[in-house]
């Protein structure tokens, strides 16, 4: 026991590290996925090539390309965009799954029946309140599992950013791995905090999930 | 050093990144080799009659499937060996993916497995088929079918992650691009070029996928 207390207070501080890139990834992605998702129906070609483009680049690359592309490949010229290892990460990370999110999103707003557009429709509804008041908030029920299931594939990808110094929780306990040679219990551990965040991530989308789809009888009346 | 992107020094390379390509594939079948068979089992065990085999396999499954793969790999690399369990970088990450992936596979399976028809299990066992015979050949070739799409898309995606394994030293495409890279610091022709490579081939794999989904779907 006197282990874990010389080592969690160290992995903790790699946790937050770890969950602020999360949580500005999964912001960025959400973001993503809405402006891809509503550009791949713009009634401009060109607008909705660009937007395709983007989903198929990032889904078909895989993540640590991408940020070793970030990485290494703009600073120089010709690009000569310079990042702090922070916002590579959350640049990163956030476009790769907001190409994944964005595929989520089209999927469950195909899911929400014509009859609902059109009642919208018959009702003079402005295209705003169509989109905020009928369609979307039906899309969210179909969009919100698979996006929970993204959200801890996207915690688990920010793993890969100790890959490109940045001093997250997988960074932190390979440094003290380096350092104490208490390789079984540091992984150990490790990979139960990374389990603790996936499963607390769980238990909070459930809830949104439950409020989201509340009033709402599932498979009736469709 | 002006170029927007040297042609020539990128021909130069190509030789090597080739090479490269051909680990990352390797691993890629190898792994996804094991993982159809190990998912399969890990499918089945999850399903057993006894409750602390089916409950504990759950357990495993979710837990594997909720840490990162990296992390994962550091385990079979560098904790194994402390347990007298020593492999080479190549071997440690591709059983690191593989079982990785299987809890994924093992999922699909599942799901495939609740999609058979009641009916088919008591049909065989109407027929007094014995256990073995009735997941063999009843239950499992139905099960399968339906999800082949499915593992497609998995073969797809533990492609894209054999660049991981790049962390326990493993040369394949992203580190041979690196060390290129480290060598003549010129980055942007290596890694572009490695992420040319994943996308013709992810792009190519995912229509090979969508033309086994119209030809594997049940009648």
């Amino acid at each position: 026991m006197g282990d874990l207390k010389e080592l969690l207070p160290l992995l903790l501080k790699g946790t937050g590290v770890t969950i602020s890139i999360a949580v500005c990834a999964i912001v960025l992605a959400v973001a993503m996925a809405g402006t891809a998702t509503a550009l791949r129906s713009a009634p401009w070609r060109p607008v909705r090539w660009l937007a395709n483009a983007y989903v198929e680049v990032f889904r078909g690359t895989s993540l640590l390309v991408q940020l070793f592309w970030f990485f290494f490949v703009l600073p120089l010229p010709p690009f000569h965009i310079e990042m702090t290892p922070f916002t590579v990460a959350i640049v990163g990370l956030g476009l790769h799954y907001g190409a994944y999110g964005s595929e989520i999103l089209r999927g469950a707003l195909r899911s929400v029946p014509g009859g609902q557009y059109e009642a919208a429709l018959a009702l003079n509804m402005s295209a705003r309140t169509r989109l905020f008041r009928v369609v979307l908030p039906q899309a969210m029920i179909n969009a919100l599992p698979p996006g929970t299931n993204l959200m801890i594939e996207l915690i688990k990808g920010t793993s890969l950013v100790s890959l490109i110094t940045l001093s997250d929780l997988t960074f932190r306990a390979r440094q003290l791995d380096e350092a104490t040679f208490k390789t079984a219990e540091i992984f150990a551990l490790t990979l139960v905090i990374y389990f603790v965040i996936a499963q607390a991530l769980v238990l909070v989308m459930r809830r949104v999930e439950r409020r989201v789809s509340h009033g709402i009888l599932t498979g009736v009346a469709r | 050093m002006t170029h927007f992107f040297d042609f020539r020094y990128a021909l130069q390379i190509m030789p090597a990144l080739l090479h490269a390509c051909l680990y990352t594939i390797g691993i890629t079948i190898v792994g996804f080799a094991i993982a159809l068979v190990l998912g399969l089992v890990l499918a089945l065990l999850r399903r057993s009659p006894v409750r602390v085999v089916s409950r504990s396999t759950g357990f495993v499954v979710e837990f594997i499937r909720s840490t990162p793969l990296l992390i994962q790999v550091y385990v079979l690399f560098y904790v194994a060996p402390l347990y007298g369990l020593t492999m080479s970088a190549l071997m440690a990450g591709t059983i690191g993916i593989a079982v990785h992936y299987a809890c994924y596979v093992s999922e699909v399976y599942r799901a495939g497995l609740n999609g058979v028809p009641r009916g088919q299990w008591e049909a065989a066992c109407a027929l007094s088929l014995s256990r073995s015979r009735t997941y063999r050949d009843v239950v499992l070739p139905q099960a399968i079918r339906p999800v082949i799409p499915a593992l497609g898309n998995y073969l797809v995606a533990m492609f894209k992650d054999t660049p991981v394994l790049s962390a326990i030293t493993v040369v394949e495409l992203m580190q041979q691009a690196k060390n290129i890279g480290s060598e003549t610091f010129r980055y942007l022709e290596p890694i572009t070029m490695t992420g040319l490579f994943f996308l013709v081939i992810s792009i190519t794999f995912a229509s090979g996928v969508r033309h086994l989904e119209r030809r594997v779907r049940l009648p």
